[in-house]
Order: C-alpha cells, then structure tokens, then sequence
C-alpha cells in the first residue's frame, strides 16, 4: 500500500524542481519581506509618516506629480510622479478617500531614478498624495482628481 | 500561478526604462456577487525587480492598484542583451516572475 504513495512523493517533488528549472518558481526570490499590513491600514498621510518615524511631511514643489483633473472611470487612474529631491529613498501614493489610504509605495535603491508611473483605482472624488522618504524626512504634494465614475464601488 | 507579463525594457544611454502590465484580477474585497455576498480580497502585494544579483525596485501594493497592473520606472547601469527580472507576490500566496532582454 505504500508504495503508490512514495511515488505520487516523488513525482511531486519532480514537478516542482521542474517549475523551478523552467523558472515559475525562483528560489532566489523567496517570500522573506512582508507585507506591511500597518501601513495599508492606515486611515491619513499623517498616519503614515507616523508609521514610518521621523518629523510631520512637509509639502514640496520639488516633487513633480503628473495625474488627471478629471478621471472618467476611477478604476483606472494613470499617475506618474518625479521627485526632484535629493536621496529620494521612496515613493508612496495615497488616495485620501478610499478604503485603504496607501496604494503602493516603491523603494528605489540606489541607482534607481526617482521617476514611477503607476494606475490607481479611486473610489470618490479626492486629494491623491505623492510622498517621498529622503534622508528620514518626508516631503509630500497634493492633487485633487474628480472622479466621474467611482473604481471600488460593487 | 497567473498569466505572463508583458515587459519591455529599453536601455537609452546609461538609463534603462522598463515597463510592465501584469495580469491579476487586483480584487479589493470591497466588491459584491449578484448574491450580495463580498467577493475575497485578492491582490498583488508584493513586486520585485532585479537586474542580475541587484534589487532595482521592491514595491508593496494595496488593493487600490488598478487590475492588470501596469507600472514603469527607471534605473541606471542597464546593459542592452542583459536580462531584467520581475516577480509578483500576492495574498493569496501566489507568485511569478518573468524577464525580458534589455533592448
């Protein structure tokens, strides 16, 4: 009776050394950062840079942030943001009035440029807010896209 | 373990631009069947990009990142013919990586 066992074992492990091969399943690239749910809880800006340490942000000119006035389906809305801030060590994007504030927050190491373009889902009319960790500080700006058509709603 | 990204890369001097539309249904939780009933959350929460042993981009995702996800960046020290990789992690503990050659 063991026997048919030891075998489905066997070829199990086969298959998955062969995903591994073909490159599906990439053992350099092992699960071992997590998710930080903390942060994607958070329910303000404020709330955030106080999850993350250091002084309140402070808004800045020097962050160039590319979004629609008016997005016509908030499903999909496109965003590009350029900091211009010297050790721009992070980008973050937030959505003031949806359930989960943060959307996405990219770590760019060095020799990555400060430039992300990203599309977002946007429940409601709102302030979307790009903010930028340098050096432990954080520095913000602020635009507010209509929203025609709400991109959470059921 | 999802459908293939579509990734194009391009090197333009010492920068290298890529740009990446993954395939993922990025459902909030917030969504209601006919039934009434809130459809699970299911979302990309993680990205990686590496060129060779170097980490390019790591981003953390919410669920407010559209479905089919498309993002771009840009980083120096790309060679044209080298490879750059991206991998996707998601809550439900799913995950892929694609690459593509520097053109």
């Amino acid at each position: 009776m063991e026997y048919p066992r030891r075998h489905f074992f066997i070829k199990a492990a086969g298959v998955i050394a062969a995903f591994a091969a073909a490159g599906w399943i990439d053992p350099t690239l092992a699960d071992s950062v997590e998710w930080n749910k903390r942060a994607f809880d958070v329910k303000t800006l404020d709330e955030l840079v106080g999850l993350l340490g250091g002084e309140p942000a402070s808004i800045s000119e020097a962050i160039h942030f590319d979004a629609p006035d008016i997005a016509e389906n908030g499903a999909v809305v496109p965003l590009a943001i350029v900091s211009a801030i010297p050790g721009t060590e992070s980008i973050a994007i937030l959505v003031e009035k949806n359930p989960n504030v943060l959307a996405a927050m990219f770590t760019l190491p060095e020799g990555t440029l400060p430039e992300i373009q990203a599309r977002v889902k946007m429940a409601e009319t709102c302030n979307v807010y790009a903010l930028v960790r340098a050096g432990g500080r954080s520095f913000y700006t602020a635009k507010e896209i209509k929203v025609t058509l709400g991109g959470c709603g059921g | 373990m999802g459908n293939p990204m579509k990734i194009r890369a391009r090197a333009e001097g010492d920068v290298v631009e890529v740009k990446v539309l993954m395939a993922h249904v990025m459902e909030t939780g917030q969504r209601k069947n006919q039934a009434g009933e809130l459809i699970p959350a299911w979302f990309i929460q993680r990205v990686e990009a590496t060129y060779g042993d170097r980490v390019v981009l790591s981003a953390q995702w919410g669920p407010a990142i559209s479905a089919n996800p498309f993002m771009s960046f840009k980083f120096k020290g790309g060679a044209k013919g080298e490879k750059v990789r991206i991998a996707w992690f998601d809550s439900k503990g799913d995950t892929r990586t694609d690459e593509v050659i520097i053109a």
